[in-house]
């Protein structure tokens, strides 16, 4: 009569269940860390919520069908960071993301590569753009995520992913550029 | 940014999600389009800078550790080392069998048991077992009854006998708002050693019951009573006896002794 009730109780409970979990969600700790990373541009607190991220898929990994590990867990990944900004840096969210982007970018190769020798200068680029721009960047170049999972893991229509990709390296190509191309005007 | 393409397809194209049709339309298109060429290179040359800078940032050795103790952690706290989850499950449904009869039984020959909450045993221990794992234990973690106490203020319909019993063995560790027999109860959180004792409480109109021999299973053990127009029940892994001696500390102070 109450399978049901009987059923949540053993969530978590099972050690194979739990070896399961350490076998297919746990190896992506890096991916869990570095997305939380650059969403947060913060390393002590991408370490709490990388950490609450990875307990709150352990409790709901009776929820996981199968399939893509690491999508699934980023996915929880990227709640939690959205509710950290949420709770500590709302005005981070509130940055336009529907951004007029006409704007052309001067961008050549030449001034690209010059540009991004520098890690330092590459990583404040990253750092100014608005947050929903800068994790499609992550996750496709740094994660080598496909569409498809980036569609699932932003929770965006998988259309959409495109779009979004060729905005935010418009804006990152336009971040590396013009602090660049200022400094040489400077120079002259 | 005149061609549609160097905005969307471009990126698409570059990242080899374009189905084999459109890429090859793609390509065509290049051939005539400096525009989406030039943006190509751009788009080409800031992916290799991205590759080069290398900015994956991988977790720390020290979190990695953690996490990996607070799984295991939860996971016992959950259900105690070793335990035989197929054996557990036949232990829950007989017991289920037994005291769904028992409240069966209680419902029938209770006169006036118009509003009277039936809970069944696999739920209070799902009640146990779920507040056990990470985070759900406490929705105020305090050892002070005077914190506790009024944090349930408003929650509930009643107020709980919340009191800590430190001196004798069983310091209060917090307490809960939870559901059971789809009504809210207060869940106070006791230390035992190491191991949580949760005590569920709610209103009752029948009449005070001693301290009920334990039910005992294999590891978790729960004792019921109704005292003073509250019905108790404290669920633990820890022993009979210890469930028994903090039952009769709550009897004594609503008794005033």
């Amino acid at each position: 009569m109450n399978s049901e009730s009987l059923g949540k109780g053993w969530d978590v409970l099972d050690s194979q269940e739990r070896a399961r979990f350490e076998q297919l969600v746990l190896p992506h700790l890096d991916a869990a860390f570095n997305l939380s990373r650059w969403l947060l541009r913060s390393r002590a607190d991408s370490e709490d919520v990388a950490q609450e991220a990875m307990l709150r898929a352990f409790r709901f990994f009776r929820g996981f069908n199968g399939g893509d590990a690491r999508a699934w867990l980023l996915q929880i990944v990227r709640n939690t960071c959205y509710t950290w900004l949420e709770k500590n840096r709302q005005v981070e969210l509130m940055t336009e993301f529907d951004e007029d982007l006409h704007q052309q970018s001067n961008a050549t190769p030449e001034t690209l590569a010059i540009a991004g020798d520098n890690r330092e200068r590459l990583t404040r680029a990253l750092e100014t753009l608005p947050v929903r721009f800068r994790e499609v960047i992550i996750l496709r170049e740094l994660e080598g995520c496909s569409y498809k999972e980036i569609a699932a893991i932003t929770s965006v229509p998988i259309g959409t992913v495109m779009s979004a990709l060729a905005r935010a390296r418009q804006r990152l190509q336009r971040a590396l550029t013009q602090p660049a191309q200022q400094e040489a005007s400077h120079e002259l | 940014m005149n061609c549609d393409f160097s905005g969307t397809l471009l990126h698409g194209y570059l990242d080899g999600e374009l189905d084999a049709v459109r890429a090859a339309e793609f390509e065509r298109h290049l051939e005539d389009c400096r525009e989406c060429t030039a943006s190509l290179g751009a788009a080409e040359s800031l992916r290799a800078t991205i590759l080069r800078a290398q900015l994956y940032e991988p977790a720390p050795l020290a979190l990695r550790k953690k996490i990996r103790s607070e799984i295991k952690g939860a996971a016992e706290a959950a259900h105690g080392p070793k335990v035989n989850v197929w054996r557990w499950i036949a232990v829950a449904a007989s017991l289920l069998l037994v005291t769904g009869a028992a409240w069966y039984a209680l419902q029938r020959n209770s006169a006036t048991a118009t509003s009277a909450t039936t809970v069944t045993s696999a739920e209070m221990l799902d009640a146990h077992i779920r507040s056990l794992q990470a985070g759900h234990l406490t929705d105020v973690a305090s050892t002070d009854q005077h914190t506790v106490k009024p944090w349930f203020d408003g929650k509930l319909d009643f107020i709980p006998p919340v009191k800590d019993y430190l001196d004798e063995g069983f310091p209060l560790i917090g307490g809960r708002l939870d559901v059971l027999g789809e009504r809210n109860v207060a869940a106070l959180v006791y230390g035992r050693r190491k191991h949580f004792i949760n005590v569920f409480v709610w209103p009752t109109k029948e009449e005070d019951t001693p301290i009920h021999p334990p039910g005992s299973r294999q590891g978790y053990q729960w004792v019921h009573w109704r005292h003073k127009g509250m019905e108790f029940c404290a669920v633990s892994d820890v022993n009979a006896q210890d469930l028994h001696d903090l039952a009769q500390l709550i009897v004594q102070s609503m008794d005033g002794r």
